[in-house]
């Protein structure tokens, strides 16, 4: 009995690597620490009824925003472990088992786990506020699809110290990642943490159409819509059109693995090539998903600090719709190599060099609002024009790309590395960035303090150039991608070096961040913001900050692009806006039903990994149930009165 | 039934004060949103077996297997099914909910016929050594049809509960809301069903 217990333990832990076991323990130690200090101070009432079964959006954001920079420090953690390994040749510090796993878990944790969960953080805490509205169409699944990711989030990180972590790469090519080559329960963790985060994403991109459609202020006409506003939309119209399609293939590549299908095997008519075309299907539309939130913010940021309109607003509004549109049929540029033929190759190249032309239209407006404008270098600004000459190389060398028989040269080399690292760092970690700063004070109610933020931007900047630069040249002297080692001969280890070098710099940058959050958090009463400390054009900048939870004590008009700003025009000459009439405001009830379900696609997901049927049967039947429970409760929203909503709003305005 | 007027006007109230978004139309729109991505869904799966349909690896044909008469059955039950969730829609628009109920009585009867004969088509496969794992061309086959039925399936649960609610509640803003989802739902399983009857039954025979 003792004996297999120990057996089965040695497979279920992960065990042998000292590097592992350290993580055991910091883990061991954070769950101890964070449950004696829920315990001591008495918090998990607290923690329970504000956050736990909140609905309210701005919460939702906020959680989600925490989550994604927990898992870029884990993402990034990674990241510097490669980055180590290949500083010098002949390294020993990880096994190339270990560095599989390491390059895998980085580039699925940064796109899902990272992009994903901040900017539905972004979108979460913004939009609404942008469009007058008091909460999101459907709280209640809001909640949901973020505990889905949360908890699928958390079941692929499990992977790291139970089981064993995914190896396939970040999107698990057949047949690598079919069950005659990747025998381990790694790929499950990789295909259930993604399904059941996958889930929430769709289920936040039909939200966030449902709300911009229907609930936007009275006035507000589509092309009086706030850029970000516009970009979160148009993201959402490819969420929409490209998740079904990775919840199916990884579907099916599971189906494989678990029930002995032959969709992607090597025997039985199976057919790889087509997970490849299908997961791209779905993976090109998934890195415009994430950019296009990010032109939104920058967009937003370069009108409020040039204090000037946004140029070009309907080249944009029109830019953005034609990159929702185009980004379906650019797929196959990522398997040029192939062997698809010509025609094919050639109809993708043309494709992939069109979208480079409503992205060119983007950059020329930003640049024609900046001109002439009055501009102030606050830390969001300074994101903002760091990613322009950095989107542009990266939107360059991806033209490059492009180009279908040059890319026989370039395909996976180090090339490519640098070149999406430009425009998922350049242009989405940076407007992500630069989105947190400048809505910073709408979230929290404080400003963060800019000099530790300027040091976290030139380290970040300096850090990006010095670690991606040398990987171009690098990558055109032949050294292909996924290379756990290389020898002296090579000539490759000076450059390397130097981009290990980098690469520290932007943790370094990341550490400074982190120093500044946590003295704005230690001094927040003195940083106190008032509700639109920026000077700022939008809506969100017309209420107190943080939002009340009603967000708008009186439906705001939307007449103008920059309503909040023709408003404070309109003040200045004298005429201000007749007194305030209240009414009882409809808000949706908390729930604990997202977390407890979601839990339970946890226990679900979970038993699938290891194939123990009856877990998996027993979380499904509790997924059914929840549903049932949701379906026949009725009591899910109330009113705040009146009283209550001027007891609030004189508060707030008072200190404003 | 006067009661559930009286109910109805009560949450209609509620939906209209002070220039309040209408959640049921929010919900109905939310849901056209989810059927678009189901369409994805059924799409990538319909490609599936398109692609894979003559990768059978020396194993039985798809076509050898299909028995049209059953098919036939199954296709008549589910269409008539489509139908009657049609009448209990335009029974609840006059507001009888016990006609409303029995509509979608009859409806689910309908279904979960239906899909007895799918399972029963199935088990009739297996037995012919076509089975989920025999190749390429089987398991998109049972994928692809097999996901239907899954809906048909959820789409009965979903349904029996609604006609608890019906009963416990009668006719309000909220039910109306909710049949007229579950009715869109039904209506687009109805039309996913000619795709599969045309591009796997059909196409496969001839």
């Amino acid at each position: 009995m003792l004996e297999r217990l120990k057996e089965f333990a040695s497979e279920f832990f992960v065990t042998g690597d000292p590097l592992i076991y350290g993580a055991d323990v910091a883990i061991g130690i954070t769950i101890i620490a964070i449950v004696s200090v829920l315990t001591y101070f008495k918090k998990w009432g607290w923690l329970w009824r504000n956050w736990l079964t909140t609905v309210d959006h701005k919460k939702i954001g906020i959680m989600y925003i925490i989550a994604s920079i927990i898992m870029l420090f884990r993402g990034g953690v990674d990241a510097l472990m490669m980055r180590l390994q290949l500083a010098m040749p002949n390294m020993d510090f990880l096994h190339p088992e270990h560095y599989n796993q390491v390059f895998t878990t980085h580039g699925t944790i940064m796109i899902l786990f990272m992009a994903m969960p901040f900017m539905f953080g972004l979108f979460n805490v913004i939009v609404p506020l942008q469009i007058g509205a008091r909460d999101v169409a459907f709280p209640f699944l809001n909640a949901l699809s973020f505990w889905l990711f949360f908890l699928g989030a958390m079941l692929f990180n499990l992977s790291f110290v139970i089981g064993g972590s995914p190896d396939a790469g970040w999107l698990s090519y057949p047949p690598l990642s079919e069950l005659s080559h990747s025998p381990g329960v790694g790929q499950n963790f990789y295909i259930w943490g993604i399904q059941i985060s996958g889930i929430g994403s769709l289920a936040t991109g039909i939200n966030f159409m449902v709300t911009i459609i229907k609930m936007r202020a009275p006035g507000m006409k589509w092309m009086k819509l706030p850029m970000f506003t516009w970009s979160v939309f148009s993201t959402c119209i490819i969420i929409l059109f490209a998740f079904p399609i990775l919840t199916v293939t990884l579907a099916l590549l599971f189906l494989d693995r678990f029930a002995g299908a032959h969709f992607f095997t090597l025997d039985l008519g199976g057919n790889p090539m087509m997970y490849i075309n299908l997961i791209w299907m779905w993976g090109h539309p998934e890195v415009y998903i994430v950019v296009l939130p990010a032109f939104g913010v920058f967009s937003e940021i370069v009108s409020t600090f040039s204090r000037k309109k946004l140029f070009g607003y309907k080249s944009m509004v029109f830019a953005m719709l034609i990159i929702s549109f185009l980004s379906f049929f650019t797929w196959a540029h990522h398997f040029f190599t192939m062997g698809s033929g010509a025609d094919v190759n050639a109809f993708f190249a043309v494709t992939t060099m069109l979208i480079a032309i409503p992205t060119g239209v983007k950059v020329f407006n930003w640049l024609f609002t900046m001109y002439r404008g009055r501009i102030r270098m606050a830390t969001p600004m300074m994101w903002t024009i760091a990613f322009i000459p950095c989107f542009i190389v990266g939107g360059m060398t991806g033209v490059m790309l492009s180009v279908a028989p040059a890319d026989f040269q370039f395909h996976n080399s180090y090339f490519l590395i640098a070149h999406f690292h430009q425009v998922l760092i350049g242009g989405v970690v940076f407007g992500y960035f630069a989105g947190l700063y400048y809505w910073w004070p709408k979230m929290f109610g404080f400003q963060l303090e800019e000099k530790l933020g300027k040091w976290a931007f030139w380290t970040w900047n300096i850090g990006f150039y010095v670690c991606f630069m040398p990987q171009y040249a690098v990558g055109l002297m032949g050294m292909t991608r996924r290379l756990s080692t290389y020898g002296w001969d090579t000539g490759w280890w000076e450059l390397n070096f130097v981009s290990t070098i980098g690469a520290f710099l932007m943790g370094v940058g990341f550490l400074f961040q982190v120093a500044q959050i946590a003295d704005g958090i230690r001094k927040y009463k003195t940083l106190k913001a008032s509700g639109d400390p920026w000077d700022g054009r939008t809506l969100e900048w017309s209420i107190p900050s943080p939002a009340p939870e009603y967000n708008f004590a009186v439906t705001p008009r939307g007449d103008d692009v920059d309503e909040w700003w023709e408003e404070k025009e309109r003040r200045a000459k004298g005429i201000h806006p007749p007194e305030p009439v209240y009414e009882p405001i409809h808000m949706p009830k908390n729930s604990s039903i997202p977390f407890i379900m979601s839990v339970f696609w946890f226990v679900a997901g979970f038993g699938f990994v290891f194939g123990w049927l009856w877990m998996a049967i027993l979380g499904l039947a509790g997924v059914g149930i929840c549903m049932i429970a949701r379906s026949f409760s009725y009591d899910t929203d109330y009113y705040i009165p009146v009283d209550e909503i001027k007891r609030t709003e004189a508060s707030l305005r008072g200190s404003v | 039934m006067a009661q559930a007027a009286a109910k109805h006007g009560e949450n209609h109230a509620h939906g209209h004060d002070h220039g309040h978004h209408d959640p049921q139309e929010m919900k109905i729109l939310g849901f056209w949103f989810f059927l678009i991505s189901d369409v994805i869904l059924f799409s990538v799966l319909f490609a599936t077996f398109i692609v894979l349909r003559d990768n059978t690896a020396g194993g039985p044909i798809l076509s050898d297997l299909i028995k049209m008469p059953g098919v036939i059955a199954e296709t008549f039950l589910l269409l008539t099914s489509s139908f009657t969730s049609g009448l209990a829609v335009l029974a609840m628009n006059q507001g009888k909910v016990k006609q409303l109920i029995n509509w979608l009585i009859i409806t689910a009867v309908l279904g979960a016929g239906f899909l007895a004969l799918e399972i029963y088509e199935f088990v009739e496969m297996v037995h012919e050594g076509f089975s989920y794992t025999t190749s390429a061309a089987s398991g998109a086959f049972f994928t692809l049809v097999g996901t239907h039925g899954l809906h048909v399936s959820l789409g009965l649960i979903w349904m029996i509960g609604l006609m608890f609610q019906l009963k416990k509640r009668g006719i309000t803003d909220v039910t109306r809301g909710k049949i007229n989802v579950i009715s869109l739902y039904w209506h687009f399983l109805d039309v996913v069903w000619i795709f599969l009857l045309t591009i796997v039954y059909l196409m496969g025979v001839m």
